[in-house]
């Protein structure tokens, strides 16, 4: 049953990888994306990584979907004119010949792979109990894998600066995306008013949650960020100004804390990162907290884009 | 029967070989970000089943890959958001979206032209 359960998700999946690939327009290709990355959730709890598929959900399908469906309609327009330079026959066969030699060469990798697997399952076991935390996924993000998560968290920040920084000057320091106007008495603007009461609840409950089984920080930013674009999409709130002092503030926020108690692990406990024992758990909270907000706005803004108007004189 | 490890394995061997097909054939940009964007999940579908082969010590599966993947899938959503964004740039600024050198000299003449007439 299982297995059956198994060969139709696998099948599926590359079913719509090859139409994400091959599909004629890019929106119904986008489409077939967002399908895949929901599909790919399923393949993660077949594969006992709940988290990783409530990231997938939240992420790899929903923002990431988001995002590229926004962009594919905005190029519309350009799409005939660049579909006509395709590569000629030989190259098409060349890249073929090279993707399948790939594929082969992952595929005999994965029939070749050691066993017993390589696995640090039992040393987190051995761990887990020192950092306060019950979820041994939210135990290696921040404690003993830490630095990674402190990078990450510093890559999104990168990523804005890098998205802003393409802003045209007539608009440097405005506001992204159009103004969005809906019908007050529409069915947008009453799930706008109605649905983020709920989902607040229910993304601080999943970051909450997340000490000690599965959910977190990225899972519950990313409803919360949701939230918050459904309310601008109604048109309720404007975007905001991306000069703004307050703003800034918040989305360094987040990394300036993980940074701080990264040296005060210096002082108190002897390396970078490390958490004085009795302590582990309040600190580890204090970041997740910190992160938080940060996480929430820069999921969001990164989703907006560079600004598109100037600010309003 | 196939075992669920081995199956996804070789699914994801699959899925990076597609991508890559698609990364190097397709001339619009959007599409080559859609194609890596499946490089990138089957590369994550690997490391899962390396996850998922590791289980032991009463957990279902290896903590420690699963938690690189969250960073992972995370690091991947603003690699793309950077990317769509410096397309969208592209598109404002010639008109066109595509990456042919040709294409972009013939549209900055055609702005050139446009003027003088």
């Amino acid at each position: 049953m299982m297995d059956w359960l198994n060969l139709g998700l696998a099948a599926l999946i590359l079913g719509l990888g090859i139409w994400v690939v091959l599909a004629r327009e890019a929106f119904s290709a986008v489409v077939g994306f967002i399908s895949y990355g929901l599909l790919l959730t399923l393949v993660w709890v077949q594969l006992s990584g709940v988290d990783v598929a409530l990231t997938e959900a939240a992420i790899g399908g929903g923002l990431t979907g988001a995002l590229l469906i926004g962009a594919a309609s905005r190029l519309k327009r350009t799409e005939n004119a660049v579909s006509a330079e395709q590569p000629g026959t030989a190259l098409k066969w060349l890249a073929a010949g090279l993707s399948a030699a790939v594929t082969v060469v992952l595929a005999v990798c994965v029939l070749a792979l050691p066993e017993p697997a390589p696995t640090r399952a039992a040393e987190v076991a051995a761990n887990i109990d020192s950092t306060g935390v019950g979820n041994p996924i939210t135990a290696v993000l921040l404690a003993f894998r830490a630095m990674d998560t402190l990078l990450e968290a510093v890559v999104l920040v990168f990523a804005l600066i890098g998205v802003w920084s393409l802003t045209p000057d007539r608009f440097w320091a405005g506001r992204p995306g159009n103004r969005q106007t809906a019908d007050p008495n529409g069915i947008l603007a009453y799930i706008a008013s109605t649905l983020p009461p709920i989902g607040i609840v229910v993304g601080l409950y999943i970051f909450w949650i997340g000490a000690d089984y599965p959910g977190g920080k990225f899972q519950g930013a990313t409803i919360l960020a949701a939230m918050w674009l459904l309310v601008i999409m109604a048109g309720l709130v404007d975007t905001p100004t991306i000069s703004r002092v307050p703003l800034r503030m918040a989305l360094v926020l987040g990394p300036l804390v993980f940074i701080g108690i990264g040296f005060l692990g210096v002082v108190s406990a002897g390396a970078f990162l490390a958490y004085p024992i009795d302590y582990a758990k309040p600190l580890i909270l204090t970041i997740e907290f910190a992160l938080m907000p940060t996480l929430t706005l820069i999921l969001g803004l990164l989703l907006l884009g560079a600004p598109q108007r100037a600010v309003e004189s | 029967m196939i075992t669920a490890a081995n199956l996804f394995g070789l699914c994801a061997a699959a899925l990076i070989g597609l991508g890559l097909f698609g990364l190097i054939t397709n001339p619009h940009p959007l599409r080559k970000i859609l194609a890596f964007n499946i490089i990138g999940s089957g590369v994550f579908l690997l490391f899962g089943v390396i996850a998922y082969r590791g289980a032991g010590a009463g957990m279902a599966a290896d903590p420690v890959p699963q938690a690189l993947l969250i960073t992972g899938i995370v690091v991947a959503f603003s690699a793309t958001a950077l990317a769509v964004a410096l397309l969208l740039r592209l598109h404002d600024e010639t008109g066109s979206a595509s990456l042919s050198a040709e294409a972009t000299d013939t549209e900055s003449r055609a702005e050139q032209d446009t003027p003088s007439s």
